[in-house]
């Protein structure tokens, strides 16, 4: 049995400790906003958030998690969540949409660590999430509005 | 290749929509009538879809509580449609955009085909907008006139007095109301077979940037996908199938897979061996632990060196005509000057970023439920019923949001669902299957755009006038061999194979267009823009030859020999315009090209600006002017081109599905990587301004990028780079 601290609740996991975060919380937990798309850190849609810092979930294992607070897309909150979430409808940044939760996560992990991101800093915060539809300019200029907007 | 760079700690629908009488009869046998033919499709969108009758009861709901609901009965994989179908129902009904909403439609030939397709319910071709174009007009036009009589009546006024506008009824004495009052009696009123549509020139709503109806779903984790389903003691299952395209299975030891926590149950179905687990990561460890042997007496055992090889041997020799006219050869042999030039493209696997997945279950009544992102749900439920031993009409689907498809989850075999179905059936039906696919074997999977190889030869006259094209194309056909073939391929040819050339708007004196249908193992499918994905690149690529070669500017060139061809003419003007093109300053490294190509019956040119230097291209911006007839939602269309520019660049830059001894190399990302956010380009869209019926725009953006983009680097470098992925290498030295 694991404990986890997930969107400021408690829950026990009955799995593997090897089993990747990824399943646990969707498996387990029923949280189905955090996507799988690789399983090998190569498309970042599985990000969340261990203690506010993005991190692939699906290369976390149950096990190592210990009492780091996790935050999914469906916990997010707080004035950068809500710049992020507020620029990405404001622009339809959104294709298929199936990425976007890992690109939010990774876009509030930048712009709480930075509030004036440059282009070459987005570059490097979001070339680990991939987008299929290719909405990679909406996602720059959307962090770009929320930057302004927590100015 | 890129690094990774993460800054981050690398650690190492709603509920079953419950529509009523979703389940009318669908024709049981299999694909009768079906043409997925894209001129289909155009001349589908002309004049006989003003006789589909108004069907306001199918399209539209307005609610008491003054929502208006679209059903939508089209596949939404990212492209919009959502919010563009309903765009059509709610200009033509008045309402205001707020109150507009959207489900996805059961699975209901009847009701819900695709008027491009035929019979047939399902999605492709870039047609949702094209075919639904009337039938929602009259949907919509159709429920505003039964709100306006059931306001008549209780206003005792006549209808014609009543206006409507966004959302409310009104009448000159003052009264007025929304729509909801009124949902009701509106209902009873009779349906009006041909009610009156609008002057596009008072369209209020089209033409317009109007919020999409996904954005908050996809925004906060809610948007259900199929890999998001979770049914009451539903089962994950992951397949192990054969390394090798046409091998079958010899033997399983599956001891130490079933000892492995969690694996419930272990089935051999037609395409492998099933592993049925509680949790996705059970299954996987599950199908880790089988160890078995595959007989590869049947199985393609092809490389790609051995193919291309291959591939050239019989361009050799004369192929199939597609198309021609006048002396092409005799042309050429008088010409002042021949060009010749080839081009090779590898197989290319869609990887939409949900790998493909399905549930499916059994009611108790012995009918079933299948949860998918669904794309050819009339084919989807007829192959599901043959497995199951029922008829189609027991067979619903619910169709989820897809995300990303590019083709993939439109095959004439259903694979995936049936894959379900058949585990579903293994496992005595018992629980829910959730049969899913893991990046791996998505990207190992087959069902690629077929690899192809074009050689082309042109005379040129003094003057640098074309005198003759001959045009050889070699590929394996997507129809031939499927159900699909009696209806789509005509005297050997596919058209999907030679599609975007063998039809090209260039006025040719004299051509001919042969094409040879190889024969392979490797099951090859429709990918985003089809056959124009590769006929786009040897056409617009060779054209600009000939304009360097006749001494002339490559656009001025392209517009000499699109005088028949208005529209695309215009949309190459309206791009080299916005781009600059006449006061561009080409300089070592740093050059521009253009392309124009017309698929699906849209018209689209793009001028690539590029950085090519020391094997590596940057490219800088793409400037787009596409013609797609009316623009329904000008920001979707914009949105759709940038995302055709963002998903083909790594085609153009880099994937390739490879083979060795017929297995698949690429397996994951890290070899078969998409483009990245370091990587897109600035691009800037254009809409040239049209009163034509609405085409589509989900795929046409894609071909015209690559030739754009080779163009420039030529521009660039003085390197003719034709195939694709562009060789990089040969650009070192320069």
């Amino acid at each position: 049995m694991t404990k986890l601290t997930l969107n400021g609740r408690t829950y026990e996991v009955e799995a593997d400790p090897e089993m990747p975060l990824l399943w646990a919380i969707r498996d387990h937990l029923n949280l189905t906003g955090t996507k799988y798309g690789c399983g090998i850190a190569q498309c970042g849609a599985c990000t969340v958030h261990l203690d506010g810092q993005p991190v692939r979930s699906c290369q976390t294992r149950l096990g190592d998690v210990g009492e780091a607070r996790i935050t999914t897309i469906e916990g997010i909150s707080g004035p950068v969540a809500e710049a992020v979430r507020t620029a990405w409808r404001s622009l339809d940044v959104v294709q298929c949409g199936y990425c976007q939760s890992g690109q939010m996560m990774s876009a509030i992990g930048l712009l709480s660590e930075n509030r004036t991101p440059s282009d070459a800093d987005i570059d490097a915060a979001m070339d680990g999430n991939v987008c299929r539809c290719g909405t990679y300019q909406r996602i720059r200029a959307a962090i770009h509005d929320a930057a302004r907007s927590l100015a | 290749m890129l690094n990774r760079r993460f800054t981050t700690r690398d650690a190492a629908v709603a509920s079953r929509r419950a529509f009523l009488g979703g389940s009318a009869a669908v024709a049981g046998a299999l694909v009768i009538g079906l043409t997925l033919d894209p001129k289909g499709a155009r001349a589908a969108a002309g004049p006989d879809l003003s006789k589909a009758p108004a069907k306001p009861n199918a399209f539209v709901r307005i609610a008491a509580d003054d929502t208006v609901t679209v059903v939508i009965k089209h596949l939404d994989m990212g492209q919009g449609n959502t919010t563009g179908l309903a765009t059509i129902v709610a200009e033509e009904l008045d309402a205001d955009w707020a109150q507009m909403h959207a489900v996805f439609a059961p699975a209901d030939a009847s009701l819900y085909n695709n008027l491009a397709f035929g019979p047939i319910q399902g999605t492709g071709g870039s047609t949702a907008v094209a075919n639904s174009w009337i039938q929602l007009r009259k949907a919509g036009a159709a429920a505003r006139a039964m709100l306006v009589a059931a306001a008549a009546q209780e206003w005792k006024v006549p209808a014609g007095e009543i206006t409507v506008d966004k959302g409310v009824l009104r009448h000159a004495s003052g009264k007025e109301s929304r729509f909801g009052a009124f949902a009701a009696k509106a209902a009873l009123q009779a349906i009006p077979e041909n009610p009156a549509l609008k002057d596009p020139a008072a369209f209020r709503l089209i033409g317009t940037k109007l919020p999409r109806l996904d954005s908050k779903e996809k925004t906060d984790g809610s948007a259900r996908y199929a890999l998001d389903v979770r049914r009451p003691n539903q089962l994950t299952a992951l397949v192990a199938r054969a390394p090798r395209f046409g091998a079958t299975l010899q033997s399983v030891d599956d001891t130490a897979a079933k000892a492995v926590p969690g694996v419930v149950q272990i089935v051999r179905i037609p395409s492998g061996v099933a592993v049925v687990a509680r949790d996705t990561w059970s299954a996987m460890k599950g199908r880790e632990a089988l160890t078995l042997a595959w007989d590869d007496a049947g199985a393609e055992r092809q490389s790609t060196e051995s193919q291309a090889a291959a591939y050239k041997a019989l361009a050799d020799k004369p192929g199939l005509v597609a198309s021609k006219s006048g002396d092409a050869a005799g042309a050429i042999k008088g010409a002042a000057k021949v060009l010749e030039a080839e081009f090779s493209f590898p197989y290319l696997a869609h990887a939409p970023m949900e790998p493909l997945n399905a549930t499916i279950e059994r009611a108790g009544d012995g009918s079933y439920d299948i949860y998918a992102g669904s794309q050819f749900q009339t084919i989807e439920q007829a192959v599901a019923a043959g497995i199951l031993g029922t008829t189609a009409d027991k067979v619903r689907i619910t169709t989820l949001w897809a995300g990303g498809s590019f083709g993939r989850r439109a095959t004439a075999s259903a694979d995936y669902i049936a894959e379900a179905a058949a585990i579903l059936k293994a496992t005595g039906e018992t629980a829910p299957i959730h049969l899913v696919w893991t990046r791996e074997d998505d990207i190992t999977g087959g069902y690629y755009r077929p690899a192809a190889y074009h050689r082309i030869r042109a005379g040129l006259d003094a003057k640098g006038a074309i005198t003759g094209w001959e045009h050889r194309i070699v590929g394996k056909s997507i129809i031939i061999g499927t159900p699909l073939e009696a209806m789509m391929v005509k005297d050997g040819v596919d058209a999907t194979t030679v599609e975007g050339a063998s039809d090209t708007p260039y006025a040719l004196p004299a051509y001919r267009f042969e094409v040879h249908n190889a024969r392979e193992g490797v099951p090859v499918l429709w990918w985003r823009s089809v056959g124009h994905s590769h006929t786009a690149q040897a056409m617009e690529v060779f054209i600009d030859e000939l304009a360097h070669a006749a001494g002339q500017d490559p656009v001025a060139y392209r517009l000499g020999l699109l005088k028949q061809a208005p529209r695309l003419s215009a949309a190459l003007t309206l791009a080299a315009e916005k781009a600059g093109w006449s006061a561009r300053e080409t300089k070592p490294g740093r050059g521009y090209g253009v392309a124009a190509h017309e698929s699906f019956g849209s018209y689209v040119a793009m001028v690539a600006d590029v950085t090519a230097q020391a094997g590596k291209v940057k490219v800088n911006r793409i400037v787009a002017a596409v013609d797609v007839g009316v623009a329904v939602n000008p920001d979707i269309i914009r949105a759709q081109v940038e995302g055709a520019v963002g998903f083909a660049l790594s085609a153009v830059l880099r994937n390739r599905i490879t083979f060795k001894d017929g297995e698949v190399q690429e397996k994951n990302f890290d070899a078969y990587e998409p483009t990245r956010m370091s990587e897109m380009p600035k691009v800037e869209v254009h809409i040239v301004p049209s009163a034509a019926a609405p085409t589509g725009i989900g795929e046409p953006g894609v071909p015209v990028l690559g030739p754009a983009i080779a163009n420039a680097v030529f521009s660039a470098t003085g390197q003719r780079l034709r195939s694709l992925p562009l060789d990089l290498a040969a650009l070192r030295g320069v």
